[in-house]
């Protein structure tokens, strides 16, 4: 909501990524309002907190509804609002600390479940809000301030992580790319199930990982990042697994599995199944009646 | 003639000790008395020391008894832990295949092969519901009637298995019969006027729910609150409602806050571990301004404590859940009936105020079964949020108290923030934003100021006022007192906070305010004392309810004392 208001004055650092996941997401969500001929208050965006979070409040143009809740609660908060108002479009937008530490252990059950949402994750590998502390994405011996001797735990693997929670849908892409993350979060909006756009969006002030991610062509490094192989099936999850051990950093739609059905749908065949009916107050007292 | 039976079944988890309390009280319920049951028994699923009890009476019940006419023992245990409360004219029934019981009151049943000799080797149960219905007097036709209507359930071994109890009924009061003993006979029940339900606590909590619109129910198991997620699981259905069960209570309580800000009215249960971890969710719902509606379900604390015992020590918290400055709006019903309007008044609540209720119930309560005439919903009320047209633009959280709610899909779209935020819901820190914003959520607790109390004999000026289920107990304590000629006030409201203005300002004139509840602590006594009441409280920390006796005796002494005070002074 900055454009109306001038009072709100949280700001990026110049070069985040996450200004390029705020003009993907507007992108997008712009693009689905047009080709579904809905309102873009049809959209909800579900924020954590972190830099990453702040991302609610600096959408420009037509403006979605918001949550901007606590420190890891994301997904259940989503999980609420998507059972009760399946006509919704839910998007999460979180961080690798807000995602993988504190919300962790919410991965798995809305992913048991199929949510039919999606979650943009912004992976700096850095608490960056607070200064600089390691996240579970913070490479293995580098030093922050909550590492002096060097990180001692590993590096979390997230994609592993996703694929063995039991993720539909998951796609991997870096903050420079725009366009083709708009595309990418466009199709994970349309995919029936949970999705998940895992963004390599790098902190210019504590983890600038740019020129690893890109790496450098005359000093002979390689680069982190690379473009998925068009032969990829991405309905086959061996693939997906091999895609996702990789100790470089695949871009694309690594999993999308077929005939997902998702959370809602699965309530509404029960429903049909058992054909049960909602009785009135007064109907459930007679079954009390002495 | 007597007016009340108390009979208490004990022995371990597993052996129908509930049961046969339930059975006994719902036959009595049916022929016309008043009944009320409790039980206790230890968190596992079988074994451990366990006991039903039902209260059976010609008059309407406010408490779970005091002393028991007839202690049922299935094994040692259960009579050396109970029977000091039997009463100086009751029987003990046990089972005489577990052990031998040299006490002239005992009467030993070998239940077990009298049930398989009346062809229902699970007819146990009824062999001493048959002895307990003869030493009191208590005609077997009522229990007859009741049997055969239990087991007509249209199956093929219907018509067998209601034999089978019935010949089982008639060889307990026989053997009970031919040792010649017997209680003062219960009077015969009065007629009763209107339509009477026979209902649990928790039960009696989801229909006021569900009778207030409710739309949504997201819980994770706990006791002694599970009860409501699964009862929700079985009665709230239909293609715009929702019922879960989450991964736990953080979920729990995050997912209500999505339902509520989608513009849902939800609902969770929950017990204290529970409530604890919802705290910082709790605070983000008061924050954002988020309508949701979570019971809790008292049990004793701390950490797990006793988690399928009956306490009243989770008031400070219900109010104050979370960190920061908050007071979470509490209704804490004290009877059954009780439970369905404050359950409908808690989905009210949060509507009109536009935040999070507590529910605050307690595990003697959800777990009581009880019968009572039908809530006559002719006086229900069914409040919905303001919902906003669009005309405030994006200013969702303007002005000084409630403003139109935003709902998802309509226009007016804002971010509901748990950062200190503007009127559009954008982060701001700056004091003046945090100063207009906090006075804003606490002055919406002025809409929920209305609530009806009790009183009676107010010009006292030492008061009762117990709260949630010492409320029967304590009433039982304060018509004996009066009619022993005590001048002593009786207040009492379901309406925790805020408190209702009026019987603020009234407890404000009282020279000291007693307050009976359940803790250590005396966490009632405790607020009202911030308030500048002179409260005291009356504590017990058993994980049980209080007797009527007991806490008869206690007031009178306080009382006394006071008096004794007043006149030296």
């Amino acid at each position: 909501m900055s454009k109306r208001n001038p009072e709100y004055d949280f700001k990026w650092c110049p070069g985040c990524g996450d200004f390029g996941v705020k003009r993907a997401i507007e992108g997008a969500l712009t693009d689905r309002s047009a080709t579904l001929s809905q309102p873009i208050e049809n959209s909800v965006i579900v924020a954590g907190i972190g830099c990453s979070g702040n991302l609610v409040h600096l959408q420009e143009g037509p403006q979605p509804f918001g949550i901007h809740g606590i420190h890891g609660r994301t997904l259940p908060i989503a999980y609420g609002l998507k059972s009760n108002r399946p006509d919704l479009n839910v998007l999460i937008v979180s961080g690798d600390g807000d995602f993988l530490s504190i919300g962790g252990e919410h991965i798995g059950p809305q992913a048991k479940r199929n949510l039919d949402v999606t979650v943009v994750v912004m992976d700096n590998g850095v608490y960056g809000l607070t200064k600089g502390q390691a996240s579970p994405t913070t490479e293995i011996e580098v030093v922050t301030s909550t590492t002096p001797y060097g990180k001692l735990d590993d590096r979390s693997r997230p994609f592993e992580t996703y694929l063995a929670a039991g993720v539909s849908f998951l796609a991997s892409t870096l903050s420079t790319q725009v366009k083709a993350m708009q595309q990418m979060i466009l199709e994970a909006m349309e995919y029936p199930g949970f999705s998940i756009v895992h963004v390599q969006s790098p902190c210019t002030t504590y983890n600038d990982t740019y020129a690893a991610l890109k790496g450098n062509e005359k000093e002979g490094i390689l680069p982190m990042a690379y473009p998925i192989e068009e032969g990829h099936d991405a309905g086959d999850i061996d693939a997906a697994y091999r895609l996702a051990r990789d100790s470089r950093i695949p871009v694309g739609v690594i999993y999308k599995k077929e005939d997902s059905i998702p959370a809602h749908e699965r309530l509404n065949l029960a429903r049909e199944r058992t054909g049960a009916t909602q009785k009135s107050v007064e109907e459930l007292f007679q079954t009390m009646a002495i | 003639m007597s007016k009340n039976l108390v009979v208490r079944f004990a022995g371990e988890g597993g052996q129908g000790v509930v049961g046969g309390s339930e059975i006994l009280a719902a036959a009595a319920a049916a022929v016309g008395y008043h009944i009320l049951t409790f039980s206790t028994f230890p968190s596992q699923i079988k074994g451990g020391p366990a006991w039903g009890q039902a209260r059976i009476s010609t008059n309407e019940i406010l408490s779970s008894g005091d002393e028991l006419d007839v202690l049922v023992a299935l094994n040692q245990y259960a009579y050396d832990h109970n029977v000091e409360e039997l009463s100086s004219t009751g029987f003990v029934v046990y089972n005489s295949e577990e052990f031998e019981l040299d006490d002239p009151r005992a009467i030993g049943l070998p239940a077990d092969q009298m049930a398989r000799d009346a062809g229902n080797p699970r007819a146990a149960n009824m062999i001493v519901i048959g002895a307990v219905a003869q030493l009191a007097d208590f005609p077997l036709n009522y229990l007859e009637e009741f049997v055969t209507k239990r087991f007509t359930r249209g199956r093929a071994g219907d018509e067998q298995i209601i034999e089978g109890n019935i010949k089982a009924l008639h060889m307990g009061a026989e053997a009970a019969k031919e040792l010649g003993m017997s209680l003062d006979s219960l009077e015969s029940p009065n007629s009763i006027e209107g339509e009477r339900i026979l209902i649990k606590g928790f039960e009696a909590a989801c229909l006021g729910a569900i009778a207030a619109g409710l739309d949504s129910f997201i819980g994770y198991p706990i006791s002694p609150a599970t009860t409501m997620l699964v009862y929700m699981e079985s009665n709230l259905h239909g293609s715009d409602k929702f019922v879960g069960q989450a991964s736990s209570e953080i979920e729990s309580i995050a997912s209500l806050i999505g339902a509520g800000f989608a513009g849902k009215k939800v609902m969770t249960s929950t017990a204290g571990p529970g409530l604890s971890l919802m705290g910082e969710g709790l605070g983000l719902a008061w924050m954002a301004e988020i309508p949701l509606v979570v019971a809790n379900v008292q049990r004793g604390g701390p950490a797990t404590g006793l988690p399928t015992k009956t306490e009243q020590s989770d008031l400070i918290v219900a109010i104050n859940p979370g960190h920061g400055d908050m007071s979470v709006p509490v209704i804490a019903p004290g009877t059954i009936e009780e439970a369905f309007w404050a359950a409908a008044d808690a989905v009210n609540w949060a509507e009109r105020y536009q935040g999070p209720v507590i529910l605050l119930s307690e595990a003697s309560i959800a777990e009581r079964q009880q019968d009572i005439l039908k809530p006559d919903m002719s006086k229900l009320v069914v409040e919905n949020r303001s919902v906003s047209d669009g005309s405030e633009g994006n200013e969702r959280y303007k002005g000084d108290a409630v403003s139109p709610f935003p709902v998802p899909g309509g226009p007016g779209a804002y971010v509901a923030n748990g950062s200190e935020h503007d009127e559009q819901g954008d982060t701001t820190h700056l004091p003046d934003v945090h100063i207009r914003m906090t006075e804003r959520r606490f002055k919406k607790l002025e809409l929920l100021m209305d609530g009806h109390y009790e009183s009676e004999n107010t010009d006292s000026s030492i008061a009762l006022l117990p709260w949630g289920s010492s409320k029967g107990p304590t009433y039982a304590a304060f018509q004996s007192l009066r009619s022993k000629g005590e001048d002593i006030a009786w207040y009492y409201t379901m309406y925790i906070n805020p408190l209702p203005s009026a019987l603020l300002e009234e407890l404000l004139s009282k020279d000291l305010v007693l307050v009976p509840e359940l803790s250590y602590l005396g966490q009632l006594a405790q607020i009202l004392r911030a308030k500048g009441i002179k409260a005291e409280p009356i504590t017990q920390y058993t994980g049980l309810p209080f007797k009527e006796n007991v806490l008869e005796a206690r007031i009178a002494e306080i009382v006394q004392e006071r008096a004794g005070r007043l006149l030296v002074s």
